[in-house]
This record gives structure tokens, sequence and C-alpha cells, in this order.
């Protein structure tokens, strides 16, 4: 497990490169950052150059990357044009997005394993019909509709909770917006778990226990549940990483300032160094989830062994 | 007296897209304690249907028990409320699986799944049960049971797991043990180690045993009595010395012919029975290799299936004694009496629905076969 473990993590090394690269090279390639620093006007030729200069932008790309790297690994990750540090708005930009994925998570796993089960074990009736049309219906509806929509329900007209987040973001009021963001997820969770507790209902081992006489709920919790909950455990692992990175509509919603907030802030103005630092930040934390999930897959199921 | 286990006239059907289908269609069996009955048949019988439904783990839907009673030392499992009834599942009748593989669960270590019987059923602690479940494996000779029984099933040999199967069956010392193909899925040699296994068992605890299985050869050194199925009916029911000697349905005779033979040349060496059918199995089916100059027997055509049952005798598009009755009439189980010379048969005139109960005595002979009379004396 431990050189598996080890051996997991070598392999990042390429893909972490390659992803920064593509990464770096596409937001170069977006446009001019020098001219996007000077707005609408044309910039002083000499002063461009010297702001060129200091930012090695008149170095080629590769070199610029390289530099970037090593920036990186000596745990300097630049300033934005604004003369923020990036580690700074990252400081405070990572922790309100982790608690509002966090939320997010917690609610997709307890209510869509739940359903999911619930359905699974009903196969057919009334609840489980329901609870696919639900699924279907929420999975169809993209986040910016049903973020909207329950900003102005729940936070405009019932008044039951902050249709915009404060700064500090506190947990209570990521409630709603961890719901938004974490309902489509809910919806996949929901049709994963009934799917393999219909698949796994049916498996030799299920009817063992019932020949011993165990109870009901014990077949259940016992026999049947930890077998079927590991697809669901190796969906939710990824969608952690997915949760993070792709809360830019739900944040730019309820005005939350996390990563997406800060990224669509540094796309919108071509603030490269913000950027590229949260991007490699992501891709870290998407690989190390990876990772994460690879190795609770062998402790859920004992035939997996990693040699 | 009560007997351990009588089956009457179960009926067992299945809801399909394609219709109703009658996987059992009036079976009635029954095992006193200490003995074993061998219930015979191909695969789609309806021999593993019945056993599910006496045992209580059909899958329903889409199975679905029309009719008939399940007597547990006298009691009615079928109209026993489902808790009362769990009690005795897997405590007072157990079951073995063919596949031990896919029968165990594949997350839970073995030990844990053989100690859960003593925590459920006993309500042990889990100390006191794990220390049960590594004496049982010891019980069932697997080696360094203490240290394996934290192993997972698929760490094990399928010889070895199937020990397991039988160990979690003989847990709690049921009195009744209905094992389903036990040594189907195992390698030859692996099969006899334990097929003795679940003999010297079934003999230490004086448990009563249903044996199900494709197997005449397993049969023969195990059970007291066997009722061979086929189509979801009985179609004999005889000790096993004399089901060997004398079949009284063509059918039986046809399994008994189509099992190779080394002391003389296959099926073709069984007495009286050369013409009837034999060629036909020959060319329509081909065979299974030529056998010490003779060619192995093969019953011609396949089961039916549940959904278009034959009229008349089940048996008999593939019957080499049909006549024009067997199309038109189904044969009742008549009571087979074999006294030497006396050629009078009481048949007991009862359809399969009210011959049950005196049909099938302990030692009684039964058979669904018109001409059983004719089959008997072949």
């Amino acid at each position: 497990m431990g050189r598996y473990a080890l051996r997991r993590l070598a392999q990042m090394i390429p893909v972490f490169i390659g992803s920064t690269f593509l990464i770096f090279f596409m937001v170069y390639a977006l446009g001019d950052p020098v001219a996007a620093l000077f707005g609408d006007k044309a910039p002083d030729p000499a002063t461009a150059a010297r702001i060129r200069k200091e930012l090695y932008l008149d170095e080629p790309l590769w070199r610029q990357y390289l530099h970037y790297m090593g920036q990186i690994f000596s745990g300097h990750f630049g300033t934005a044009f604004n003369g923020q540090p990036v580690t700074e708005l990252m400081a405070s930009a990572f922790p309100v997005t982790l608690r509002l994925t966090v939320v997010a998570v917690v609610f997709e796993m307890a209510l869509g394993i739940t359903l999911g089960v619930l359905s699974g074990l009903r196969r057919g009736r009334g609840l489980d019909t329901s609870v696919l049309l639900l699924t279907l219906v929420v999975v169809s509806v993209p986040t910016f509709v049903s973020g909207t929509v329950l900003q102005y329900l729940f936070g405009v007209s019932w008044g039951w909770a902050r249709p915009s987040v404060s700064p500090e973001a506190p947990l209570n009021e990521l409630l709603l917006p961890g719901v938004v963001l974490g309902l489509v997820s809910l919806a996949f969770t929901t049709r994963l778990t009934r799917t393999s507790i219909v698949e796994n209902a049916r498996a030799d081992y299920v009817r063992t226990a019932v020949a011993k006489g165990l109870p009901r709920h014990r077949i259940v919790t016992r026999h049947l549940l930890r077998n079927s909950l590991i697809p669901v455990v190796t969906f939710i692992g990824t969608d952690i990483g997915a949760l993070m990175g792709g809360a830019i509509v739900t944040e730019r919603i309820f005005n939350i300032h996390g990563v997406g907030y800060q990224l669509y802030q540094g796309i919108l103005r071509q603030n490269s160094p913000t950027v590229v630092g949260f991007v490699t930040i992501l891709v870290i934390v998407f690989l190390l989830a990876n990772l994460l999930v690879d190795l609770l897959y062998a402790v859920l199921d004992p035939r997996i062994r990693y040699a | 007296m009560t007997r351990l286990l009588e089956v009457r006239d179960l009926r067992v059907q299945f809801r399909t897209r394609d219709g109703i289908a009658e996987a059992v269609g009036g079976v009635s069996y029954g095992v006193d304690a200490g003995r074993t009955l061998a219930v015979l048949g191909e695969s789609g019988s309806g021999k593993s249907v019945t056993a599910q439904a006496v045992m209580g783990i059909l899958d329903s839907p889409p199975g679905r028990i029309t009719g008939g009673e399940v007597l547990f030392r006298g009691r009615d499992l079928l109209t026993m409320r489902a808790e009362q009834r769990r009690r005795i599942r897997g405590a007072a009748m157990a079951m073995i699986f063919q596949d031990a593989l896919s029968a165990l669960n594949p997350v839970i270590t073995v030990g844990a799944q053989l100690a859960e019987m003593y925590e459920v059923h006993r309500g042990m602690s889990r100390g006191d049960a794990q220390r049960r479940a590594v004496e049982l494996m010891d019980r069932v000779r697997i080696p360094a049971a203490g240290q394996r029984a934290g192993d997972y099933p698929h760490q094990f040999s399928g010889g070895m797991r199937q020990r397991i199967m039988i160990a979690m069956a003989m847990a709690l010392e049921p009195d009744l043990i209905i094992a389903d193909e036990p040594t189907t899925a195992l390698d030859v040699t692996v099969q006899a180690q334990v097929m003795d296994l679940l003999a010297e068992l079934r003999r230490e605890y004086a448990m009563g045993l249903v044996l199900i299985t494709h197997d005449l050869g397993v049969v023969a050194d195990v059970a007291d009595t066997i009722a061979v199925m086929y189509a979801g009916r009985i179609v004999e029911t005889a000790p096993v010395r004399d089901l060997y000697r004398r079949p009284a349905h063509p059918y039986t005779r046809g399994l008994l012919d189509s099992v190779p033979r080394v002391d003389h040349g296959g099926g073709q060496a069984r007495r009286g029975h050369a013409d009837h059918g034999r060629h036909g199995g020959h060319e329509s089916h081909g065979v299974h290799g030529a056998h010490r100059g003779g060619k192995l027997y093969a019953i011609r055509g396949a089961p039916p299936s549940p959904l278009t049952m034959p009229s008349g005798c089940p048996f008999h598009p593939r019957c080499p004694r049909a006549q024009e009755v067997c199309r038109v009439e189904r044969p009742p189980l008549y009571e087979v009496t074999t006294d030497a010379g006396t050629d009078a048969v009481a048949n007991t005139g009862a359809d399969t629905e009210s011959g049950i109960g005196s049909g099938i005595g302990s030692d009684g002979r039964t058979s669904a076969c018109h001409f059983w009379k004719e089959e008997l004396h072949a």
C-alpha cells in the first residue's frame, strides 16, 4: 500500500507539469496582460517595456513557465497586478470555498445516499419513481437557474436565508449556496446509490444473509450497504475536487469571495498570476482527491490490493 | 410421527415478460431426522426453486408461492409470521449454496461472517462469537483457522470456501440442512473431500439433509431416498438402492443410462432397455464419445420450457415409451410395489394433489408414469 501510494505520487508529477503548462500557455495566449493593465488607454511604450521586463514578459514562454514554477516551489505565487500577493488572496479565498464544499458534500452524501438506499430498496414503487423523476429534473436544470431561483425564494421572498453572503462567509450563511452547489451531484449520488443497491440486492451473498436468518436491518446495513457504497464513495471523492473548482457560478450568484470569485475576477481582468496560481492549487487538490479515492477503494474493498 | 420436513404439493410461479411460468408444479417430498433425501434433476427442473421456497429465500417478485404447505416439525412455515420464520432460518434449518465465492460477502472477513450467526441468534458478544467461529473453522478442518479467520473469502481456495459455507450452515447445529449442489463448482478431487465432510457432520449431529444435485455419483454414496424431478414435478421417489437397481420411470432410467460406467460399456449394458429411444438419442443428439465399445446414452431433446409445458405427461416428447395416453393424460403419482411375482399393484388412484400423504412413505416408492410397471420389469 505504501509503495503504491508513493508510485501514485510520482505519477502525479508529469500530470502536474502538463496541466499547469497548459493553463499557463492558455492564459498567456488570451492576450497582452500589460495592455489590459492600462485599460482603454494606449500604454506608453517605454513604461510597457519596463513592466514587461520586470514581469519577465519579454522572455520566451517556456522560460517564463520555468521561472514561474521555480517561484511557486519556493512559495512565491507572485502578486496580482493590483499589488496584492496571490498567496494572500488564496489564504482568504480557499477557506471559504472549502467550507462551501463541505456543506455541499455533506448535503449530497446525507440526502443522496438516504434517498438512493430508500428508492433502491423500494424499486418500482411510488417513492422510487418520484425520486427518479426528481433527480432527472435536478440534473436538467443548470446551476445558474436553480441558484437564482432558490436565492429568490429563500433569500428574497421568504427571507429564510441571506441572499448574499458576507465577506467572512460563516458556515450558516453558506447553507443555501452549499445546497445549490451540491444539487447536481446530489442527483448523481442518489441515482448511483439506487442502481448499486438494486444490483447488489440480487447478489448471492445477500441471499445467504437472508438464509442465515439475519434481521432485515442487519442485512441492509451490514451486508448490502457496504458493498453498494463502494462506487458512491469513489464518485464523491472525485466530486470534491470538481466542486471546489466548479463553484464559480454559485459563488457569483451569492457573492461569495471564494476561489471561484477570485478566479472569475482574475480572468475578467486578465490577471494571470491569480488565474495560474489558483488553478495550480486546484490541480493539486484534484490530484490528491483522486489519490485518496484510490486508497480508500482498497480499504473498502479487500479484493483490491495494490502491489 | 411428524416428519422433520414435509413438503406438500408446493407450487411456485414466476411472472415473466412472456407470461406466468410454473417453475414448481405440485412437489411433495419429505425427510426424517438423521436421513438424507437427494433431489435429482436437470437444471431448470425446479429443484433449487423448491429448496428456496422451503428456505424462504425465493426471489419475490418475480417468484411467488401459489400453493402447498411446507411443514417443519409439523408447523407450516408458509403461514408462519415472518419474524418467527426468520428465527428458524439459519438456526433450525440452514442452507449450503453452490458457489461459495459469490454466496459469501466479499468485503467481510470469513470469521466475522461465521461469528454473525452466534451474535444474531445466540446474542453472544463479539469476542465469544469470534472464538466460536474459529472453533467452527477448525471443525471443518481449515488449517491455521485462528489466523485465517481474518481473511476474506477471495483469499481461500474453492474447497476451503465451501468448507466455510458448510461451517456457516452447521454453526447452530440445525436439525435440517439443505445443500444446493454443494460440490458442483469444485474440482473432482475436492468434491469427494467436501462430500465426505458433509456426510460426517450430518452423522455426528444427526441432522436431516436435503441434497440437491444433478450428479448421480454423489447421490449413490450418501442418500437414503431419492426424489427425481422433471419439469417442476417429482416423477419418481424411491430408496436409493431400489432406484438404481430398478427405476420405475423412463426419465430415471434415461438419467442412469447416461452416466458413463467403467464396469460395463456405457449405458448399453443396462439390461432390457436396448431398443427404446436409444438410437433416437444417438441420431438426434450426438453422443459424448465412444465408451468401451458402446456409445454413451443421452436422453434426446431438451427439457420443456415452463412457459410451454407439454400436455399430458411433461416427459412424453422425450420418452421412448410414450403412448397416446401419455400425450393426453397427466400421470398421477402411482404407488410402486415391487413384490416379486405379484403384479397386483395398488394404484392409489389419486392425482398428484391428494396422493401425497399416502404416496410417499419413508420407504414407499412412487412413480409418475402410466407405464411404471413395464418400466420396472423391463
